[in-house]
Formats: structure tokens, sequence, C-alpha cells
């Protein structure tokens, strides 16, 4: 016990300085909450005069030591690994660890020691939610109904990660097929948010958001319908990017919604965000919705601090939306949101406020298509081909059983609410209709965005809350999707980072920031959102460390 | 990889109650390709009424009489299955006959994560059938998903075209065969779409359980609903022959109605003449001959009008009907309660449809001569319409008998060299016209040379199945066995002369008058030429000499 201990103390020494600060000197709520404040006046920033030095890429990090000798990819890989044994019995962010993670880890120091080149992933451990096909390990989206089911080919974008060096840590656990906001409905388990073990790590990619927060991983992969990468990046304190739909090629994701689908991306910064998700972009010709635009090299955005300039997003204009900050909103996350709006003003960002006149029809529109297409996509669980099969003498029995014990109650209400909504008679006053909006919806974002670079709200109406509490009223859980649907309705890219603390839990709960950028322009949003995380007083969003651990 | 994922080829795995299957396609709405014969027998036995109409009961006389009082309007759905390399929507082998779920992929198999992609082939096809049948073509189309559970349909929807078919609106032109009346009709075409296939079921002897073959899940189809503009089964037979000329001489499908490339589901009411609406509309499946569809139909009109007869018309009621062969009768398959909800919506997966108007000129020009235009080509170069028929019926044989008459070969004759001892010839050995060694070229000098008097039409026969079987020239041929036509009056009259003289007995007989004989001496004469005499020249010198007073 003693001994993974200091392993655990030796990783976060190696890989994350601010841990280590926090691991010696527990954060004081109110200490952290005076420097955001500090942060946000209009004092123009110069250079940090904080204690807590801004966050550094993970994926730098590991590869300026793996390529300096520091340290072995094999050391790197064994501390997560012992981390993730000293902390899942508490979070339960994992549905499966991976066997293989040393033996990659291996062959990375053997390319080492060969003076081999480096995939720029090399080393990198990622944790990847359980709806996206891993080869030869399971992968269930969360769902009894694919308990075991192991898919016989990677998704292109685990492929791609696999070729550039990265290691998969293992599968993380996730809302069932998506549907959820809590990811209190996996099949399997629930997953604790490391900030408070009683709370929620939002979803539906609350394990990867989760391990990200919890340092049990370095970067992972996570699924956004309709914020189920932004939402729980805002619940756990990392960042959280939602491409531009057709940025990443779906193929082997399992479908929720595929015309809302994207692949995305979390980290503890945006640059670590950002690296990964360039990693994983690009047109793929076994995804037709993939796009072929070309994807610039984000990583020139990630400039060291010591080179902005005084005013480093001078002129960049920012709109901040009015409908998000209305009735509804928790009053912490407003009063944090204004914050953050004031500090990009202080880093030189014209800020004004816009409006989206179809913001709140976004909601009903979204559950109607994703549900909907979630009707057809589920079919294929069927029982017949893979997955669990029940027994039976008749085929409809097969049917019924195999989807009624495979599939969980919120799958199942969705379905049914999918297939009234596409049935004769009713597809016009739902499904048409829903297109309707969601070509009003794209009208104003689009507006919106050319009179403004980028368009900010908060990433949720409140901070990550109570496991249980929401459970028994759907309703309550689907009104906390009313900041991102209408990103994924537009088909729009949004980054989601952390910009304040709120009251809650041992030490405060992260609050996040939602930036959305025009389709495509996920360049943008990563320069302002890395200037902004590498600006931000006192940003060290690391969770408290777990009672046993610390 | 995927065989050993795929359990249901291990039967027990799939245990389905044959019989309870069927039991619930009666019921269902779905549109299933029926195997089954033992589906309804106790159900055929609650309706006397069709003991009574035996196929051999109503001869086209009885129908005649029947069609004085009533109208039957007939409209037929064809599916053809297009050939090509590779599936619609995945890069498996289009391969028919193949060992049961050897050419499946994830995306046919519809596992999880998989995406299709279109097969460019498969529009470019439904272009040119959709030029064919005289469509508008749609520039803009999409694909839908068409939804119902069957284990034969892996995804639990059918990828397809619901609102906005490639084509729509064209018509196709036949001609009757004389034997049944001949004319002139044109039937009308609703509209042509693209669509997938599903696989197939295999049900076990015990009817214990049944199994999948996927191998033909996702093979592209075009359907073609045609408008309903038939009255007879001969119409119906005969637009499903020009289909499969039209989709044979375009060259996108095999046509085979044996291996269900070409399948017909026939649709027919009758109505009292004089009646201004439509009858009960009954759809009749399992149609593997153009002589099925035609007797199927027939033995309908005669089922509904006797029970309009019979004052029973609301025993005509909407269902889908299954033509038996060995019996000559149609038997209820299931009835149709209310419309089928397939719950269309558009297919998220694939991207519209576009074509541009360079795209289907060129696909227009490329075209090639079409049945009807070729019948009306021959019909003006003065063949009579047996022969016009004949030929344009067998694309191959259409360019056979083109490329003979471009060598300048005389329509007429090369029409009879074909129609009776090639056709003959091709019959006995069962081959097509592409399998026999003689070119057109062989054949146009072989008339040629009959035509010039170089051999007799009877040495003419004998190269022909020579050059049928072994191929050569006709030249080379005459040559090598010396075959030349004798023509030298002098050369003749010299074997006439020793003829005669070789026989005084028969000569003496003829001279006293029986002039029967005449064959006697010709034939006498033809086989010490070896044949090569002329005919004309021969009988004209022998009957000289014959008549001759010495």
């Amino acid at each position: 016990m003693i001994g993974e201990l200091i392993k655990i103390l030796k990783i976060t020494v190696l890989t994350s300085k601010n841990s280590k600060e926090i691991a010696k000197k527990p954060w004081k709520l109110n200490s952290i909450r005076q420097t955001v404040t500090f942060a946000s006046s209009s004092s123009p920033v110069t250079t940090t005069t904080t204690s807590v030095s801004p966050p550094q890429s993970q994926i730098l990090t590991t590869r300026r030591s793996l390529l300096s000798g520091e340290i072995t990819a094999s050391e790197i890989a064994k501390s997560y690994l012992s981390r993730i044994r000293l902390t899942e019995s508490h979070l339960k962010c994992f549905l499966h660890v991976s066997d293989n993670v040393l033996k990659y880890a291996q062959e990375i120091d053997q390319r080492i020691a060969k003076g081999e080149e480096l995939g720029p992933l090399a080393g990198v451990l990622i944790g990847v939610k359980d709806n996206i096909c891993t080869e030869g390990m399971p992968s269930t989206a969360g769902s009894r109904i694919l308990e075991h089911y192991r898919p016989p080919f990677d998704a292109t974008a685990i492929k791609k990660i696999k070729e550039l060096g990265g290691i998969v840590v293992g599968k993380t656990n996730m809302d069932e097929f998506g549907m959820g906001s809590t990811t209190e409905a996996s099949a399997f388990q629930v997953t604790a948010n490391p900030w408070d073990l009683n709370r929620v790590p939002g979803g539906s990619s609350g394990g990867s958001a989760a391990a990200v927060a919890a340092r049990q991983c370095m970067v992972s992969l996570g699924s956004d319908t309709g914020g189920s990468v932004r939402q729980p990046a805002s619940f756990c304190g990392v960042v959280g990017l939602k491409p531009t739909y057709g940025r990443v090629s779906r193929f082997g994701l399992m479908a929720y919604a595929s015309s809302l689908d994207v692949i995305g991306c979390f980290g503890s910064t945006v640059a670590d965000a950002g690296m990964l998700l360039h990693a994983i972009s690009g047109y793929d010709r076994f995804d037709s919705t993939s796009s072929k635009q070309e994807v610039p090299e984000f990583q020139s955005q990630f400039l060291p601090m010591d080179l902005f300039e005084s005013k480093p997003l001078k002129g960049v204009r920012v709109g901040l939306i009015r409908e998000t900050l209305e009735e509804g909103v928790d009053s912490g996350v407003r009063s944090v949101t204004q914050e953050a709006a004031s500090h990009l003003e202080a880093l030189g960002c014209v800020l004004t406020e816009v409006s989206l006149p179809s913001f709140s029809l976004g909601l009903p529109a979204y559950y109607v298509i994703a549900s909907s297409e979630s009707s057809s996509n589920l079919s294929r669980y069927d029982g017949v081909r893979y997955g669990n099969q029940v027994m039976a003498d008749e085929l409809n029995k097969l049917y019924e059983c195999s989807r009624g014990e495979g599939f969980g109650g919120e799958v199942k209400m969705r379905i049914l609410m999918g297939t009234y909504a596409l049935s004769a008679g009713y597809y016009d006053a739902y499904y048409k209709r829903a297109q309707q909006v969601r070509t009003l919806i794209r009208k104003d974002f689009k507006a919106a965005l050319e009179q403004n670079d980028i368009l900010i709200s908060p990433a949720a109406p409140s901070a990550a809350y109570k496991i249980g509490e929401k459970k028994d009223d759907p309703l309550a859980m689907y009104a906390g999707d009313i900041m991102t649907v209408n990103v994924n309705l537009a088909g729009l890219p949004a980054i989601v980072l952390p910009c304040g603390l709120v009251e809650g839990g041992p030490l405060g709960l992260p609050v996040g920031l939602q930036m959305i950028g025009a389709a495509f322009d996920e360049e943008k949003l990563l320069k302002v959102g890395h200037i902004f995380e590498q600006t931000l007083k006192g940003s060290s969003f690391v969770p408290p460390l777990l009672p046993n651990v610390a | 990889m995927s065989t050993t994922l795929f359990r249901t080829i291990q039967p027990n795995q799939f245990t389905l109650l044959g019989t309870a299957l069927f039991r619930r396609r009666r019921r269902s709405n779905f549109s299933v390709r029926c195997c089954g014969t033992q589906t309804t027998t106790t159900h055929e036995a609650k309706q006397p009424s069709q003991s009574r109409i035996a196929p051999k009961n109503h001869g086209s006389n009885k129908l005649d009489e029947i069609l004085r009082d009533y109208e039957a309007v007939i409209g037929i759905e064809t599916h053809v299955q297009l050939s090509t390399f590779t599936k619609a929507f995945c890069s498996c082998p289009n391969n028919y006959g193949s060992h049961p779920n050897t050419s499946i992929c994830p995306v046919c198999m519809g596992l999880p994560g998989a995406l299709p992609v279109l097969n460019s082939k498969v529009v470019e096809f439904g272009v040119r059938l959709g030029l064919a049948l005289n469509c508008d073509l749609s520039l803009k189309s999409k694909f839908d998903r068409k939804q119902y559970f069957y284990p034969d349909l892996p995804k639990g929807y059918q990828i397809s075209q619901f609102d906005i078919p490639i084509a729509s609106g064209g018509y196709v032109d036949v001609d009757i065969p004389l034997e049944f009346g001949g004319g002139h009709r044109r039937f009308g075409i609703t509209r042509v779409h693209m669509e997938e296939d599903a696989g197939k079921l295999l049900h076990s002897d015990t009817g214990d359980y049944s199994q999948v073959d996927l191998n033909r899940a996702g093979v592209p189809l075009l359907e073609i609903v045609s408008e309903p503009d038939m009255r007879s089964g001969i119409e119906a037979a005969e637009y499903a022959s020009e289909m499969q000329r039209i989709v044979r001489y375009l060259g996108v499908s095999n046509g085979n109605m044996q291996e269900g490339s070409l399948r017909c589901d026939v649709n027919i009411s009758i109505r009292p003449i004089g009646q201004a609406e439509f009858g009960t509309k009954v759809e009749i499946k399992n149609l593997n001959a153009f002589s099925a569809i035609s007797r199927a139909i027939d033995f309908e009109i005669s089922r509904q009008a006797l029970l309009y007869n019979q004052g029973q018309a609301d025993q005509i009621v909407s269902e889908t009907r299954l033509w038996e062969e060995g019996a000559q009768k149609s038997v209820t398959m299931r009835k149709k309660e209310g419309l089928a909800d397939y719950r269309y919506f558009p297919e998220p997966d694939l991207p519209e449809v576009i074509l541009t108007q360079d795209y289907v000129d060129s696909i227009r020009s490329s075209l090639p001569e079409l049945p009807e235009a070729k019948r009306r080509r021959y019909e003006a170069m003065g063949l009579g319409m047996q022969d016009v028929l004949f030929l344009a019926n067998d694309v191959s044989v259409a360019e056979f008998f083109d490329a003979v008459i471009g060598k300048g070969a005389e329509v007429k004759l090369a029409a009879n060299w074909i129609m009776s001892d090639i056709a003959a010839y091709l019959k006995n050995e069962d081959l097509s016209i592409n399998d026999v060694k003689l070119t057109p070229q062989e054949l146009a000098e072989l008339i040629a040379a009959i035509k010039d008097g170089t051999i007799s039409g009877k040495i003419g026969k004998q190269i022909l199945f020579e050059l049928l079987a072994k191929g050569g020239t006709v030249q080379g041929m005459i040559k090598a066995k010396d075959l030349v036509q004798i023509t030298d009056p002098a050369e003749i009259e010299k074997m006439v002369l020793k003829v005669v003289s070789e026989n005084p007995k028969q000569l003496e007989q003829y001279r006293n008058g029986r002039t029967k004989l005449e064959g006697y001496f010709a034939g006498q004469v033809m086989k010490m030429s070896k044949g090569k005499a002329n005919p004309g020249l021969l009988n004209k010198i022998l009957l000289e000499k014959l008549n001759a007073k010495d």
C-alpha cells in the first residue's frame, strides 16, 4: 500500500506539478474564489502573479520526458495503472481496463531505445468511452444487451490513435448508449464525481470526464450527441471539446442519433484536447458524413504564456448568449460565467450580448430528433446476431425478451418516444417540425457567428448535482441539456473549459464555460480557450484527492 | 473474423420454431419473401369457392367470358438485383450462390458502429434504368430507412428511397405476341428507386429452428413500380418480360428469375365494367416465371369474378397471396390489416444523392439501343412481327443479328438462319449465341456464298454446323473440302449422261410414263457430284436428257 502511494506521488510529481502542490496544501474554497475574482478584474494581463501556475499539457510533458529519457513509457504506464487501482473502487470510471497497457508501453520504450521515431501520441494514456469500438476489447455502450461484446474492428478514431502511438487504457463508463446526463443510466455501475463522490460526473461521457479529472488517464475520448462531452467536462472541471459534425469519423462509434453524434475529446488542458482532436480528425472513406475539410495544425495555437502579448485576444468578438443567463440557471453559475466574460474582456476581447431567438426551441426539437434516430439505430440490437439473446420458442418473444432484458429504462423510454414521433400521422407534427426548428437554430447561429468570432455561455445550468437527485425526474435532467443541444442541432464546434468554482462538495465544484465557434473553426476555439486557460488566475482545476489516497 | 462472431450459423444458438415463425408472418405487415409451402393449408380449407376454380377449368374462353363483364386492374412491383461487383453499401463481393455467410462484413451484418457507404455503381445503374424507362430523374434524391424487425434484416431497417425516388413518371412500350392477339401497348412507370436486399432465412427440415444467411444482405436492388395499367395476365407477363429484356440490354442485371435476380409482385383487383372505383387489391408473390405471372393473374381474376358473381364480393379482402406453381393456384399468405407503418425517415448516415446534368447526359449518350427501338427498326426493315420479337428478345441474339446484317447479309436470310438452324442448334446444345464459334462475319459469308451460288443451300447447312461447333471460315472450309458448287453445264451434263446410261431399266420405265423416277436420277447425279451440283442446272439438264428422243 505504501509502495503504491509512493508511486502515486511520483506520478503527480512527474505529470502534474499542480497535483503535488495540492497534495501538500489542500485548497480552500474561498481563496480560490478570490483568485478567480481577482483574475476577472480588467487590469491588463501580463504574467502570473499567483502561486498556482497554469496547467501544462500532459501530452507535451510526456513527450518531452520520454525523449529526454527522464522517465520511460513503462514507468508512466505503471504509475497510471496503480492510480487507477487505488481510485477505481471509489470512482468507477472504467468498465474495462486493458491488459495490454504495459505491453504497448514497453514497445514504445524499445522504439526509444532503438532511436526510432515516436508518434505524437507515443506513451499517451487514453481512456475511451465504451460506445467507441475497440478491437478485441469489450465495447458495450454501457448496455446489458452488449455485455461481453467485443467488436472485430477498431473505430477509425482508435485506429488513428494507435497509429500515432497512443495507448488505450480502457473503456470508460457511460449512460447506456449515451442516453443520459449523469452516467447513472449505465447498466453496470454509477461513476462518482472526483470533486465530490456523492455527486454525478455528468454524462453521458461521465467515465471519460471523471477519469481525466482524477488523472487516471491523460486524455480521453467521449461522444457528444446533445452535450455528452461538454456537460461532464463542466461537472468534472476538465476541458471538453466537441468538434464540428463531420470533423471526426463516426465509423466505429455506436450510433445514438446519427445526425448529431460526434466523437469528442477530454483533456486537463485545452492543448491536450486540441492535440487529441488533431489526431483523430479528417475525412474517412468509411463514414460518408465525414468532411473533406482540411485539418489545420492546431498545435501552433498553444503558445507558451511568456509569448503572449499584453492583450493576446485583442479584437476577438465574443457574443454572450443572453438566453443562457436567464431564469433557471444557478446564480453561482451565472456569476462565474460573467466573471469569465470579464476575463475575456481583460484579454482584449470585444464582448457583446447576443440573442438567439430560437434558443428555447432547441431542447424539445433535440429530444424529438435524437429519440427518433435512436429508435431506428437501436433496432439492430435484436438478439439475433450478437449481444444478449434470450432463448424463446417464438420470434416475437425472442425480440421482446432480448430487448426487454437487454435495454434499461431510459433507453426504452427514448425508443418509445422516437417510435411514436416517426409513426404515420405523427411524423409531420414531431419529426418534420423538429427538423424545421433545426433549420431555424442553424440560421440563428449563423447570423450570430457573422457578428461574432465566438459565442459563449455556461456549459450547464448548474454544477454537478447529487447522485440520484434527478433520477426520477427525467424532465429536470433533460432541462440540464439546454446549454448544449442547440450546438449539436447546428453541427457547430464548441469547447468547454473550467472557469471557476461554486460552493458544494468538500472544496467547491467546477463550472465550465462553453465557447461556440463557426463550423470547422475549432482552431479559433482552441486559441481563445488556451489563452483563457493559461491566464485564468489560480486556475488549477485538480479535484481534491480521495481521502484514502491523500 | 466475422464468421466467428456470426453465431447464428450455429443452429442451436438461433432456435426459432418454424411454425411459430409462420404464424407470426401471417399476422404481420412486414414484407418478407416467403419460402414456406405449408403455411396456409388450413386456411385454404375454409375457402371452398377456390377448389372450383382449378386452373385447368378456366381456359381462355372462360376468361374471355369473365372479361366481358369485369375489368382487371393490374400493377407490378419489380425488384431487380443489380450485377455490381460489390454490395450497395460495403465492399463485400456481390456473389450469388456463395457458401452461407462468407460474403459478409461489419457493415452488411449491421454490427454496432458500422456505417453504410454508397456504391456509386448503384446510382449509375439507377440512372441507366430510369432513362431507359423514359422517367424524369431526380437530380437531388435521398435515402430513407424503412423500418421493421425480421431476422434477415440485420439493421432492423432497410435502406431504401421513400418520397424522392431517383426516377419517376416514365413508361414502357411492349408488343403483345401474335398468338395472344398482337398489338402494341404502353404501360406507365410510377417510379424507380434504389434499395438494399435483405438476407435469406433457411428453415430446418424439422421446423425447429431457422438459420440466417446474410450473403444477400446489402445487395443492391432497383425497385420498379408500374402504374396499374395492365388488364390481363398476358399483358402483365409481357410487361415483366420487357423489364427483363431492358435490364439485360442495359447490363444492370442478369434478370434471372430463378435466382431471384428479377422478382415480380403483382397487385390485382377487378371491377364490373362501368364501375368507376377500383375493387379491393390483392397482392400475389412467389412468381418465378413469366408464365406463372400470367397464370396467377388469370387464376386471381377468375377467383375474384366468381366471388362477385356469387354475391360474395365482400370476401375479396386486402391480402398477400402466394402462387403455388405445383398446384397452379394461389393461397392466402397473410391478410393485410390496415396499412403497414414502416416509420420511414431520411437516412442520416448517407448524404443526399446529387446528380449533375452532365452526368445524366453522359449516361444517356452511353445507353445501348433498347428493345423497343430495336423492334421498331427491325419492323422497318421489313421483318414480320414474329421475327422481330424473336430477334429482339435476347440482346446477344439481336447483337449477333445486327452484326451479320452489318456485314452486308440480306436481312430476311440472316433472320431465317438465326431463327431456324442456329436457334435449333443452341437449343439442342443448351448454349447461348455467345458460346458458339460461329462469327457474324462468317454467317454473312455463308449467306453470300449460297446467294452467289458458290455453294448449295444444303452444303451451306453442313458448313454452318461445323462453323458453330468448331469455328473456322466459310472460304477455308469450302476450299479444304472442295465444296464449291458445280455450275458448269458441261460437267453436269457429263454426270447426267453417265447416270442415265448406267440405269437403262429406270430410263425405260421413265419413258413409259413413270416420271416420278426423275427424283431418282437427280439423286444419283447429286450423289455422284458429292452434293455439289447446282440443283437448278442439274434438273434442267436431267429433264432435257430424260426427255430427249435418241
